[in-house]
């Protein structure tokens, strides 16, 4: 779909940001984006918003709208959990593709770690579990994610040592991004000696609570001549939604992040091994390790070992989640997926700095939302 | 402890059946499909015909966690708790917890049989425990 290019992206600060609110943040993350498309409100003609847990409301979208002092001919929130930031990017290239928009401000934020307690953010995603079948049980977040980390470890030979070292990894990287939430230095040993959440996930193995925001503009390709950063092509996208609780999953060890990638290497006429940096989902170790598994980067079982060889290091087989992830750099609802994509932004123009992977003209971004339930995945190119 | 959930007509006969201690699933009289969640349909041949069937209540556990951090108040005397999935003999798969267990006996692949467990706000809740020879 090379009709439609990233022309802007930015994020607020993450971490604890006292006196945010969902909707500065969203402000803050979307004026930074249109700045770096160099664009005036008044430009956008399309808003996509997703959802939040701080400010719930009905229509955040135009929420938003209204709070940002915009009048869109489009404006819809998406609602799809991790797989939501790809989804108003693929939504947002496709509206641009079809002339309906020219210029498509993609817009994520949530207080999460301020706006509300640590306890109420367990709370409010334990919801997700299904009212009847699930919840009356217990399930929370982690717990879902331990059932599927159980299964797949007793399938494949994943040991604690390759979920630790997925967090390893991740902290490492966050180690070269001043903006990262966590920086600590994090070994092994420690990570495999975190509290336990839901066994056989320990603190380590779970995303971080955090407060911020990013944005994304996707504009028309006839556009960018006027632009000032350097854009970046959308070269292909997909989806695939299998179910949406534990109790419905087809399977705990194959996931739709197989078919959306598929389908979004197809479009771009390339295949995983084309690929120079990888920003995918990281809700928790097993999540990244099943899909890096799933979308064929690597053999059932293989990835595990190739992260504590290094694979996802700067220099790496796949460099991935250069940013540090929602394990290292920061988690705030949608938003967390979108800072996936803003980092492979900033890697594709070479504005990583010190964690810049020399010479990446393609990257491969993935979300995905529930229980390994919607899977969005985008091919994006160096233009 | 779990809370007896808000019941739907789809459900009432199911969440009946374990306070009359029977553990009930659906079978489609069309095509045979076994199916749980309880629908009004079959999600196969999407029929109007899905029977309600008595279980065995016999299942092997597919896998487990242990949770040590509680999503809810309600749950916070109860950590750590197992869930599990277990796959029940009849071909249905159900998220209950596991009681009883001794950690070191925590196995996918247990073989559990289901009983009825009292409620918060009334009701039963279909739980599982160890089978005495419990090989799968």
């Amino acid at each position: 779909m090379r009709n439609a290019v990233i022309t802007g992206a930015a994020d607020t600060a993450v971490g604890r940001l006292e006196g945010s609110s969902c909707m500065s943040l969203h402000a803050e993350a979307a004026q930074a984006a249109l700045e770096d498309a160099g664009l005036r409100a008044g430009d956008i003609d399309g808003v996509l918003c997703a959802y939040s847990l701080s400010e719930p409301h009905l229509m955040l979208s135009s929420v938003f709208c209204e709070y940002f002092g915009i009048r869109p001919s489009y404006s819809a929130a998406v609602q799809a959990g991790g797989a939501t930031a790809c989804a108003t990017i693929m939504q947002a290239a496709a509206l641009v593709s079809a002339g309906v928009c020219r210029h498509v401000l993609a817009v994520c934020g949530d207080n999460r770690l301020t706006g509300m307690s640590r306890d109420g953010a367990v709370a409010a995603l334990s919801e997700v579990g299904h009212p009847q079948f699930e919840r009356p049980f217990g399930i929370s977040i982690p717990a879902a994610y331990g059932l599927v980390a159980r299964r797949y470890m007793h399938e494949w030979g994943v040991t604690p040592e390759h979920l630790a070292g997925v967090a390893v990894a991740h902290r490492a990287h966050a180690r070269r991004n001043p903006k990262a939430q966590a920086r600590d230095p994090l070994s092994l040993e420690q990570a495999m000696a975190g509290r336990l959440i839901a066994d056989p996930l320990r603190l380590f193995d779970c995303c971080l609570i955090s407060d911020g925001g990013a944005a994304v503009v996707v504009s028309a390709a006839d556009t960018v001549a006027d632009r000032p950063s350097r854009p970046v092509s959308i070269l292909g996208y997909g989806q695939m939604n299998t179910h949406e609780h534990v109790i419905g999953m087809p399977t705990l060890t194959e996931f739709g992040c197989k078919q959306s990638s598929a389908q979004a290497f197809a479009m771009a006429g390339l295949t995983p091994a084309d690929v120079d940096v990888a920003e995918i989902y990281d809700s928790f170790t097993i999540t990244l390790l099943a899909e890096l598994e799933s979308i064929g980067f690597f053999k059932k079982g293989e990835a595990g070992p190739a992260v504590l060889e290094g694979a996802l290091d700067l220099g790496g087989v796949l460099p991935c989640n250069t940013h540090g992830g929602l394990l290292s750099y920061g988690h705030s609802g949608a938003a967390g997926g979108m800072f996936h994509v803003v980092e492979a932004v900033r890697q594709l123009r070479g504005q990583a700095e010190g964690r810049q992977v020399d010479g990446a003209e393609v990257a491969f971004v993935h979300g995905d939302g529930g229980i390994l339930s919607a899977h969005c995945s985008l091919v994006l190119g160096r233009a | 402890m779990g809370t007896q959930p808000r019941v739907t007509a789809e459900t009432a006969a199911f969440w009946q059946g374990c306070a009359d201690g029977v553990l009930l699933h659906q079978c489609c009289s069309a095509c045979g499909h076994v199916q749980f969640p309880p629908r009004f349909f079959c999600v196969r041949c999407r029929s109007r015909a899905p029977e309600w069937r008595p279980s065995a209540g016999t299942g092997t556990v597919y896998s487990y966690t242990v949770v040590h951090r509680a999503p809810t108040p309600a749950f916070k005397d109860d950590v750590p708790y197992v869930i599990a999935l277990v796959d029940f003999d009849e071909g249905f798969r159900m998220m209950v917890n596991l009681r009883g267990c001794p950690a070191g006996d925590l196995r996918i692949g247990l073989r559990v049989g289901a009983f009825f467990e009292p409620a918060a706000g009334g009701g039963a809740l279909p739980q599982v425990r160890p089978l005495e020879d419990g090989r799968c």
